[in-house]
């Protein structure tokens, strides 16, 4: 008997990384979120990859605001 | 009030320091930041701050970075080049993962970088942490997180097949992510 929406915590790691970059099949994204469910570490790991990618769109958008900074 | 010109020189610094980050090749930027310099002072405009006039300008460099990628396409993405020797190793190997594929340790909490009141002090970071890169997975990945290109996209622009994107690309995100946690989370947490 396999499970083919099983993923270990390393294939989910990897799945939350590649997301940033390229679409996740629908059985990864199936998988991804079956796991998140069940598990206490991923979630933990995704929250990490989404605050990169809010501090990045932040730093993206920034140009200009040194000089806010200076008027406070 | 400076003249038109006189702010655009002066910013001359601050266009420098993203194009020597995307470019990561001193003349390349340098070549970029003083066309990009040429075609504002072309058409002058008028701007209501400085704010506006950097937006602006960033503009202008990134079209001009864009170009010089495309131009310089075969040493961008580092093909041929044995410079990223750690293509035999995995990725992940800096997390460790038992070998049912758990994590050995939980991963950290991480506070929200917006919103904290020093995000300046966060942007540094992530320059430095983006500069530290091997070359050609930092143009990779800032082509994605600052030119905000597509993978298909720069996939056309540097003749790159996909999956050699994505493995650089991965590498870059698992690297910046170990630097912020050290550099960053570790003492943010400690800060509060």
């Amino acid at each position: 008997m396999t499970y083919p929406l099983r993923r270990t915590c390393k294939e989910v790691t990897a799945l939350v990384v590649a997301r940033e970059d390229r679409d996740l099949s629908l059985a990864d994204r199936l998988a991804l979120r079956i796991h998140m469910a069940i598990c206490d570490a991923c979630p933990k790991f995704e929250h990490q990859m989404l605050a990169m990618r809010k501090g990045l769109r932040a730093w993206r958008n920034d140009s200009g605001s040194d000089d806010a900074a200076k008027h406070k | 009030m400076n003249s038109f010109e006189d702010q655009i020189v002066g910013l001359r610094d601050y266009l420098l320091k993203f194009a020597r980050l995307q470019l990561r090749n001193d003349a390349w930027a340098e070549d970029a930041v003083s066309e990009t310099v040429l075609a504002a002072l072309a058409k002058p405009q008028s701007f209501g701050n400085r704010s506006q006039l950097k937006t602006w300008l960033v503009g202008i460099l990134k079209h001009k970075v864009v170009d010089a990628l495309r131009h310089h396409h075969r040493e961008v993405s580092g093909q041929g080049s044995s410079e990223d020797d750690d293509s035999s190793t995995d990725p992940l190997e800096a997390i460790a993962f038992k070998a049912n594929g758990h994590f050995v340790e939980q991963p950290a909490e991480w506070g929200n970088p917006e919103q904290q009141a020093s995000s300046q002090q966060f942007f540094v970071i992530l320059e430095t942490c983006a500069s530290k890169l091997p070359a050609a997975q930092g143009r990779l990945f800032l082509m994605r997180e600052w030119l905000e290109l597509s993978s298909e996209e720069i996939c056309k622009e540097l003749q790159l097949t996909p999956t050699n994107l994505y493995v650089q690309l991965h590498r870059a995100r698992l690297r910046l992510r170990e630097c912020l946690e050290l550099n960053w989370f570790n003492t943010a947490s400690a800060r509060t």
